[in-house]
C-alpha cells in the first residue's frame, strides 16, 4: 500500500475534481485504520466466534459419541479448538495493546474512556439521540464517534481483558500447580468464591460480548446505509470516505477547540 | 497428666517391635511422598518427641467429620488416637462428660500453652450473640476464641470450620461463619470436604505430628498434597469425557456403561479434592464410582452453586434459579427484537426523508 499519513486527507473537497470523481460516490477520504489494526479486527472477530462456539459446548456438550472411548476424541478436540483460538486472541490482544502506542491517534481510541470530557459527553448523548430517532441527523467522525467508542471499550478493551484474565484462571486449573498460568492468573480463583463461579462468570462475559456483536454488527451496517459516511469497508481497506463536505467532529483541526473546552 | 510419651514408647508399650517401628517410619516416609534419606528424621522424632496435644472443638456441626475420621484405615484411627496424638478433649469421643471434661480444656491449655494443636469441626454462628450454638452453657464463639488464644495451629475440619457449609448457605440466619474469619491471628490448616476423605485427616496431623510444621498450603490454605488437583484431573472416567461420551440421564446406556457425569451435574471439574485417588472406606469406592457426579463439598458456597445435576450452576441473585446461558439467550434475544424494531423504524424513516440528505 502506498505510504499513507497518519490521518490525513487522501483527497480533500478543493482536489473534487481529481480524487472523487474517481472513486465514485465520495467527496472525501482519510486513512484511518492502519493494516495491523485491520488484521487483528478480523482475526479477533474470527476467534470470538470460534471461542463463542467452543465455548458454548463445552458448558453444553454435543449428544454422546457411540463407540470405544479410545476411538473418540471429540470433547478433547473442541477443548483443544477454544484454548488454541484463547491464545491467538490473547496473543493478538496484546499486539493491538502494542499497536495503540505504535500507532496512530485512531488505534488508541479503543482504549480510551475520556470520563473526564464533559464535551465528549455530549456528543455521546447526541449520537445517542440519533439513534433514538430524536436528531435527525448524526455528526461525522474520521474514527469510532463517542457511542461506539463507549461501547468499544466496555466490551472489547475491558471485556477482553476479563475474559483473558478469567480464561487462564481456568486453564491454570488444567495446566497445574506451579504452571506459569498458575502463578499469573491462579489468584483469580479464590477471589470469585471457587472454580464454578469463575465458570459462571467467565460464561457470562461470553453473552457480553456476543450482545457487543450483534449490536456492533448491526450498527456498522445500519450506519453504512443510512450515514454519511463509509464503515464496513473502511475495516477492510482502512480509508473513511465522506459522501457530503461537512467536516467530521473529530477531525485534526477540531482537536484544539476540544482541548480548550476541556480546560474550561 | 504426668510428662507424655513419646510416640516410640507408646507404641513399644503396645508390643510393636523395633523392626515393626522402623518399618511403620519407612512407610509412613512413603505415604508422605518423601525420600529414603528422610527415614532416620522420622525415626529421630518419633523416639524423642512427646505425643502432641490435641484438643478437638465441635461446634455448628453434623460430626460428620468425626464420623470419617474414625474410619480412617491408612493409618487406622486407633494408631492416630492411642499412639500418635494425646487427643485430650473431644467431646463426641471422650469418656468424660459435663464439668469435668470442660476442666481438662483448662488445664491443657495452662499446661501446654502454644503447644497444643486445635481442631475445629463445625463453626461459630455470630448472630444472636452466638446463642444458636451453645457449649457447656457458653456461645460456642466464646469457647473458640478462648482456646484458639494459645494454639500452636489450628486446623479447620471440614467445609463447616473452612467455609461454611450448609448453616452457611443462603440466606444464613445465624451467619454461621468459616473459622479463619473469627480467628485470624494464628495459622490455619483448611481440611475441606463433606465429610473430608478420612485418610486425609489422619495424614494431615500424622504430617504435622512427625515433622513438627504444617504442610504446605495452597492459596486457600489447603495441604498441596491432598488439594492441588481436581477430582476431574485423576477420575478413572476421564476418557469418557475427553471422547464426549457422557450419561445424558441417570436410566440411559451411557450410566450403565459408566460414561462421564459432567452433563448430570458432575462437579468434579471444579472440586479440588483426593477422592479420585484415594477414595474411600479404604479406598471401596467414591461418587462417581458409584454412579453419581460429584457434588463439590469441598468447594467454598458449594450448597449455594447447585444445581448438583446440571453443569452450569443457577445465578442465584435473578431470584428465579437461571444460568449464564438462559440469561444470555433471554438478552440475545431481546436485543435481537429491539434491533429488528429499530431496522424497521429506521427504514421507515429513511423512506419518509427520501432526498433530504
Amino acid at each position: 500500500m502506498a505510504p499513507l499519513d497518519d490521518a490525513k486527507p487522501v483527497a480533500t473537497p478543493d482536489e473534487e475534481g481529481t480524487a472523487a470523481p474517481a472513486a465514485g460516490r465520495f467527496l472525501k477520504a482519510i486513512y484511518v485504520y492502519e493494516v495491523p489494526v485491520r488484521v487483528w479486527h478480523w482475526v479477533n472477530a474470527l476467534a470470538i466466534m470460534v471461542l463463542s462456539v467452543t465455548g458454548y459446548l463445552i458448558a453444553n456438550p454435543l449428544p454422546t459419541m457411540p463407540g470405544e472411548a479410545s476411538a473418540n476424541f471429540l470433547m478433547g478436540y473442541i477443548r483443544f479448538v477454544h484454548f488454541a483460538a484463547a491464545y491467538i486472541f490473547a496473543v493478538g490482544f496484546i499486539g493491538r495493546l502494542y499497536w495503540a502506542f505504535a500507532g496512530n491517534h485512531h488505534a488508541r481510541q479503543l482504549f480510551r474512556f475520556p470520563f473526564w470530557d464533559r464535551h465528549w459527553w455530549g456528543e455521546l448523548f447526541l449520537e445517542a439521540r440519533w439513534y433514538l430517532f430524536l436528531e435527525r441527523k448524526p455528526k461525522l467522525y474520521v474514527g469510532h464517534n463517542p457511542l461506539a467508542q463507549f461501547a468499544m471499550f466496555w466490551a472489547i478493551a475491558v471485556g477482553s481483558v476479563f475474559m483473558i484474565v478469567t480464561g487462564f484462571a481456568l486453564y491454570s486449573e488444567g495446566a497445574g500447580q506451579g504452571s506459569w498460568q498458575d502463578r499469573l492468573f491462579g489468584w483469580v480463583i479464590p477471589l470469585f468464591g471457587q472454580s464454578m463461579d469463575v465458570h459462571t462468570w467467565h460464561h457470562l462475559g461470553m453473552w457480553a460480548i456476543l450482545l457487543f456483536v450483534i449490536v456492533h454488527v448491526y450498527a456498522a451496517v445500519r450506519e453504512d446505509i443510512m450515514s454519511r459516511q463509509s464503515i464496513i469497508s473502511t475495516m477492510i481497506s482502512g480509508v473513511r470516505t465522506f459522501k457530503d463536505t461537512e467536516a467530521p467532529a473529530d477531525e485534526e483541526h477540531e482537536r484544539p477547540v476540544k482541548k480548550a473546552a476541556r480546560v474550561g | 497428666m504426668a510428662t507424655l510419651e513419646t510416640f516410640y514408647e507408646v507404641m513399644r508399650r503396645q508390643g510393636i517391635t523395633r523392626r515393626s517401628f522402623l518399618k511403620y517410619c519407612s512407610l509412613t516416609a512413603a505415604a508422605l511422598g518423601l525420600g529414603p534419606e528422610l527415614v532416620p528424621q522420622i525415626v529421630h522424632a518419633m523416639e524423642t518427641k512427646p505425643r502432641t496435644p490435641v484438643l478437638w472443638l465441635h461446634g455448628l456441626e453434623c460430626t460428620c467429620c468425626s464420623e470419617s475420621f474414625i474410619r480412617s484405615a491408612h493409618p487406622l484411627v486407633k494408631d492416630v488416637v492411642l499412639s500418635m496424638i494425646s487427643l485430650d478433649y473431644d467431646d463426641t469421643l471422650m469418656a468424660s462428660a459435663g464439668h469435668h471434661a470442660e476442666a481438662i480444656l483448662d488445664e491443657v491449655m495452662e499446661k501446654y500453652k502454644g503447644n497444643y494443636i486445635l481442631a475445629v469441626e463445625g463453626n461459630p454462628p455470630l448472630n444472636q450473640d452466638g446463642m444458636s450454638c451453645i457449649v457447656g452453657g457458653k456461645p460456642f464463639t466464646d469457647q473458640l476464641r478462648k482456646v484458639a488464644k494459645d494454639a500452636k495451629a489450628i486446623i479447620s475440619w471440614g467445609s463447616c470450620a473452612s467455609f461454611g457449609c450448609v448453616q452457611a448457605a443462603r440466606p444464613n440466619p445465624t451467619r454461621a461463619t468459616p473459622v479463619h474469619e473469627v480467628i485470624t491471628d494464628k495459622p490455619i490448616i483448611k481440611v475441606p470436604g463433606c465429610p473430608p476423605i478420612a485418610e486425609v485427616m489422619t495424614g494431615v496431623i500424622t504430617y504435622m505430628l512427625t515433622f513438627d510444621r504444617i504442610p504446605e498450603l495452597d492459596r486457600q490454605g489447603r495441604p498441596k498434597m491432598f488439594y492441588s488437583q481436581r477430582i476431574h484431573d485423576k477420575c478413572y472416567r476421564r476418557p469418557h469425557f475427553d471422547a464426549g461420551q457422557f450419561v445424558e440421564s441417570f436410566d440411559d446406556e451411557g450410566a450403565r456403561k459408566g460414561y462421564c457425569l459432567y452433563k448430570v451435574g458432575c462437579k468434579g471439574p471444579t472440586t479440588y479434592n483426593a477422592c479420585s485417588t484415594v477414595r474411600w472406606n479404604e479406598g471401596t469406592s467414591f461418587p462417581i464410582q458409584s454412579g453419581h457426579g460429584c457434588i463439590g463439598c469441598s468447594e467454598d458456597g458449594f450448597w449455594d452453586k447447585g444445581s448438583w445435576y446440571a453443569r452450569q450452576s443457577d445465578i442465584l441473585q435473578f431470584g428465579i434459579e437461571a444460568n449464564a446461558d438462559q440469561i444470555g439467550t433471554t438478552a440475545a434475544i431481546g436485543v435481537g427484537s429491539i434491533i429488528a424494531a429499530h431496522a424497521a423504524v429506521s427504514a421507515l424513516k429513511r423512506a419518509q426523508h427520501k432526498g433530504d440528505v
